[in-house]
């Protein structure tokens, strides 16, 4: 049964999002990383680049697929996990803490409200995994 | 007196040819220099000239040199060992006397760029090949130029891309999406994206065919530019509604590429171009024969409709008289794909074939290869699950539906086929069918072979089902068993170098 | 079909036990309509002796192929040893495929790694792919990784780049965002001309060293030049024998150096196939096109060599691909890894020193000839330019009718306004002789 903490907010694309004020961390999920197996490098974006809502800003790829990884609220990225490349499979050991991939200032604060709780992303994985 | 087995061969333990080179091994010698020497400062001055000594290049004798290649060639399986059954990739017997004749010493010899006049045999061999693959395909463009199938794909989706921007002037560019089939190869759409098309999916049906509903439905939506497909498809079966899938795509105002890779099952048979198929491309690596090579060289001729024909690379090879020469002149050519003419010493290889099977060999080839494939299917389909129920082609799909519930996948699978002596099938591929094995077996394995392949598929199965973790664990007979790909992904060693793999280290 | 295992009566077989009647009911599902319906209009079979008669007729007709001959241009006549071809046709090695399934490629995959480490060595970068179909597309692929890397679409090339190849990469490059800008060359020296237009929008600048008319970059100066502004340098080398004398690209600041590998061992077959080669800095690989083998453990720690990074490529990256590419060059590959392990740093530096001997001895032949000078004053390596009074190909006809001799490339064929000129390349397969007739046979062409 995947992890899905309660204090983060999920989308249909397994990415889970951390909101402290306009700021939102990203990453994916438990389910995510388990579906991809072993990650061999995340693809991240640059300080500065912007997003629309559900634009791709990256990908994750482990040895035999690649994943995009979407953004589902748009802003412009203030911090990069640059480090995460280094040591990879922390995606795949702790998904939801050191393997954060990018800090983005939100344009609109309240778009993180419409995403899923962590009880919704559960029901959602047991009826679509 | 009984036999007693020492060690294993050295040859097991074949070291990298860095770790065996020895300062002052040489394995060649050059005839002496019979010129006047000039000083070497006067020709290159020493800031141009090299000073690292070549460092890292190796040091070994003629003799090192083949017992290193003889050695480690013996890790590998090869067609000449038996059934290489990897499906879409139709890894037929390569004929030796294509090899003979390729190197001959009037072809070999010559260069791309010697006068034409004194090039006319070359220039009739490209001739004569490219008249004979468009009878056999039914479309009259050629060019042999692409140098392996997806250049030949990238040349073909360029064909209708220059086609439409001159039919359609300014219009052209609101007609910029290429349709492909889930269950396409990926060179299709990478190819697409290189002549600047965006990539729209058509699903297929639970049958396994193109859904014409779909095809209809999202050739409405405008802007469709063509319909790339495989024919066989990739999950060999034979678009039955082939012409009316080009009349969708015709009346939509966009063309039909159709990947030529299954070709193995229609020559002599069909042909594309009575499909209603505006361009294809052939493997003359697949289909025609010329050896794989341990991945290349292919030859990825592209042919096409007259109405394509115009925008084909150039040179042209073309007749002029009793002489052939190169014509260049062809203003709406989409340019060259490769320098000179092709993989010139692949085309013979391929004419080489073609004249050895004559029309009725080429057609009992293509009979032969969908009957050994048809045949493995019917005695394979009790035990593994086939996730369509039309006729297999050339080639049969299946999926790990009755060995994942044991936990053992098509990976496990064709691991442990490596242990009862045959090279797995292609796996994973396509991505439409879960845990996907597809076969072809090709028209170069004889019945006895074809019973040794379904008896080990139909133990492992047993095993899947009684010991899995057996399964699970192959392969347990080769000199290494299965490697790490994450770890080599995400530190990748991809070069020797001295301090890092020291001698003696292991 | 003497490649057909089984016998028309074994297929009857077969048929029979699967519950068909005939060879025909395999295509029922290929509608009667779109069947063919009759025979192919080719040959009929052809016994061996007959393949082999028609081919020999054919290849007697390539007259040139066995004339001394001082064409370069892009693809070069030399000495390969006899092991080289020996040991390509080891069936393991030629009906084999990609290494797909490791544990059973481990041959091939050790080959592709021992490619890869020469081609570092030889060109000085730190990564090396498994090759590409040629030197002309592996130029294209670099336009299209520089654009990726620098996030910018200008790409500078000079015209003293290989023309076929220039025109490749213009077809690669046609429907993308790439802005193609022309840099010329000093007419004195033969060397690049001065940087006009690279800016900071500049992706890549382009050369090659040595370069169509035969002489030598000053490659460091360009590569300081190229990175003041954010750029790349790419390197092009279509005559990989000068990497056994002139200074790496690598060490001369090129960020990626493609070329072309035929002039390791592999025969000249009228222009394929060849072997491209891409190298390129470590920081770069994800953005590397083609196939790469990296060492990998099994669980008992045994080294072995797998196809790795494979996400950068067609097969699961689809529109997103770094390239479209699938086969490499595998048996060609590894004709060069071969040949350059067999002639070693030893011989891979003789022969270079031989064909730089050679043209030097020749140059100077020519340049005493009444009527002819050596264009160009840069550095050169085994080709050269030869200017006379007369239209080259008048001097080319002169040579092969009179002497039999097929003495270079009129660079005309390229160059339209060059009409005077003629490439001219001599390798250590050019004896003393034949480089004496050339000069004689120059001599009496320029006079009549």
């Amino acid at each position: 049964m995947a992890n899905i903490p309660e204090n983060l907010r999920y989308t249909k694309d397994h990415e889970w999002v951390a909101v402290d004020g306009d700021t939102a961390s990203l990453g994916i999920t438990d389910y995510a990383q388990h579906s991809l197996g072993d990650v061999v490098y995340i693809d991240l974006p640059r300080v500065g680049d912007k997003f629309g809502a559900h634009e791709a800003f990256g990908s994750v790829e482990s040895v035999k697929a690649v994943s995009e990884i979407f953004t589902p609220i748009a802003g412009e990225v203030i911090e990069v996990n640059d480090g995460l490349n280094d040591t990879p499979e922390k995606v795949n050991a702790d998904p939801y803490g050191e393997a954060w991939f990018v800090k983005v200032k939100m344009d609109n604060p309240g778009e993180a409200d419409a995403l899923l709780s962590g009880e919704e992303y559960e029901e959602y994985l047991s009826n679509n995994g | 007196m009984t036999i007693k087995k020492v060690t294993q061969h050295p040859s097991q333990n074949e070291a990298l040819i860095f770790e065996r080179s020895q300062t002052g091994r040489i394995g060649y010698r050059l005839p002496k220099l019979d010129v006047d020497e000039t000083s070497l400062d006067e020709i290159l001055p020493a800031e141009l000239r090299r000073d690292d000594d070549l460092a890292g290049v190796p040091e070994v004798s003629e003799v090192d040199v083949v017992r290193h290649f003889t050695r480690i060639s013996t890790w590998n399986y090869s067609i000449d060992l038996g059934i290489y059954p990897l499906g879409s990739c139709t890894m037929k017997y390569n004929s030796r006397l294509n090899e003979k004749v390729a190197r001959l010493p009037g072809f070999i010899n010559l260069h791309p760029l010697a006068p034409e006049e004194e090039s006319q045999g070359a220039l009739e061999l490209i001739y004569e090949l490219q008249n004979d693959l468009s009878e056999i395909t039914g479309l009259p463009g050629v060019t042999l130029q692409p140098a392996a199938g997806a250049q030949g794909e990238m040349t073909g989706v360029m064909l209708i891309r220059a086609f439409l921007d001159r039919r359609d002037g300014e219009a052209s560019k609101d007609r910029r999406v290429m349709l492909i089939p889930d269950s396409a190869h990926g060179t299709n759409p990478a190819s697409a994206a290189l002549a600047g098309f965006t990539v729209k999916t058509i699903r297929s049906t639970d049958e396994g065919l193109t859904d014409l509903d779909h095809l209809r439905q999202v050739c409405n939506e405008g802007g469709v530019a063509g319909l790339m497909l495989t024919n066989p498809n990739t999950v060999g079966i034979f678009e039955t509604n082939i012409r009316e899938i080009c009349d969708v795509v015709h009346q939509a105002g966009g063309l039909v590429y159709m990947d030529g890779a299954n070709m193995n099952a229609l020559v002599g048979v069909a042909r594309p171009g009575d499909m209603g198929v505006d361009v294809i491309h052939l493997n003359l690596h697949k289909t025609f024969s010329t050896p794989h090579g341990g991945g290349g060289p292919g030859c990825g001729p592209c042919l096409c409709s007259a109405a394509l024909a115009p925008f084909l690379p150039v040179p042209r090879v073309v007749k002029d008289g009793d002489a052939f020469r190169l014509d260049y002149d062809a203003p709406e050519s989409i340019g060259r794909v490769k320098a000179f003419f092709g993989n010139f010493g692949m085309m013979i290889r391929a004419l080489a074939y073609i004249d050895t099977h004559g029309a009725e060999g080429l057609k009992e080839v293509t009979e032969a290869a969908v009957l050994n494939a048809r045949y493995l299917s019917h005695y394979l389909k009790d035990d593994f699950d086939k996730p369509y129920a039309a006729d297999p082609m050339h080639e049969v799909v299946f999926s790990h539906k009755n060995q994942s519930k044991k936990g053992v996948h098509t990976l496990d699978i064709a691991k442990r086929l490596i242990d009862y002596g045959f090279h797995p099938m292609t796996i994973y591929f396509p991505l439409v069918v879960e845990g996907a094995m597809l076969i072809e077996p090709t028209e170069s394995v004889g019945r006895a072979d074809l019973d040794a392949f379904v008896e080990a598929m139909k133990d492992i199965d047993r095993e899947a089902q009684e010991n899995p973790q057996l399964v699970i664990d192959a392969p347990h007979s080769t000199r290494i068993g299965r490697l790490d790909e994450a770890a080599a992904a995400r530190k990748p060693v991809l070069r020797w170098k001295p301090e890092e793999h020291a001698v003696g280290a292991s | 079909m003497r490649y057909i295992p089984n016998s028309p009566e074994e297929r009857a077989e077969m048929l029979a036990a699967i519950g068909l009647k005939s060879a025909d009911e395999l295509f029922r599902s290929i509608p009667k309509d779109v069947q063919l319906g009759r025979a192919l209009q080719i040959t009929e079979p052809l016994s061996e002796p007959e393949v082999i008669g028609s081919l020999e007729t054919l290849a007697a007709k390539n007259t040139a192929a066995a004339k001394p001959s001082f064409l370069g241009a892009g693809v070069y006549s030399h000495f390969s040893p006899t092991i080289v071809d020996h040991l390509i046709q080891r069936s393991e090695f030629f009906t084999s495929y990609t290494p797909y399934q490791p544990e059973i490629s481990q041959g091939t995959l050790q080959y592709i790694f021992e490619f890869q480490t020469l081609i570092c060595q030889l060109t000085g970068m730190e990564v090396a792919n498994a090759s590409m179909y040629d030197g002309s597309t592996a130029m294209a692929e670099a336009y299209l990784m520089a654009q990726r890397v620098t996030r910018r679409d200008k790409i500078i090339v000079a015209d003293t780049v290989h023309p076929e190849y220039r025109a490749v990469a213009r077809t690669y490059t046609q429907h993308g965002d790439a802005e193609i800008v022309p840099i010329g060359f000093d007419e004195t020296t033969g060397r690049l001309g001065s940087l006009e237009g690279l800016d900071e929008k500049t992706a890549a600048v382009v050369i090659q060293s040595p370069n169509f008319f035969g002489c030598i970059e000053d490659v460091a100066a360009i590569a300081e030049q190229a990175h003041a502004v954010g750029s790349l340098l790419v390197v092009v080398v279509t005559e990989a024998i000068s990497f056994g004398l002139l200074r790496s690209p690598g060490s001369c600041g090129a960020d990626i150096v493609v070329g072309e590998g035929q002039s390791f061992g592999v025969p000249m077959s009228f222009g394929g196939p060849h072997v491209g080669l891409f190298a390129t800095r470590e920081k770069f690989v994800r953005q590397m096109p083609g196939r790469l083998c990296g060492i990998a453990y099994d669980k008992d720690g045994n080294r072995g060599f797998v196809l790795t990074l494979s996400t950068r490529e067609q097969h699961i990256r689809r529109e997103k691909a770094t390239s479209n590419i699938c086969t490499n060059q595998g048996l060609i590959a590894l004709a060069a890894t071969i040949y350059l392990e067999t002639m070693g740093k030893k011989g891979i530096h003789e022969v270079a020193m031989q064909n730089a001997q050679k043209a030097a001895y020749a140059s100077r032949k020519i340049a005493g000839t009444d009527g002819f000078e050596i264009a160009f004053s840069a550095p050169k390596f085994n080709e050269f330019v030869v200017r006379g009074r007369k239209p080259a190909t008048e001097i080319l006809r002169a040579l092969r009718e009179n002497a039999g001799i097929i003495g270079g490339l009129a660079l005309s064929k390229y160059y339209p306004d060059r009409e005077n000129d003629l490439l001219v390349c001599v390798t250590e397969t050019n004896n003393r002789q034949q480089i004496d007739k050339l000069a004689e046979a120059l001599i009496a062409a320029n006079r009549r």
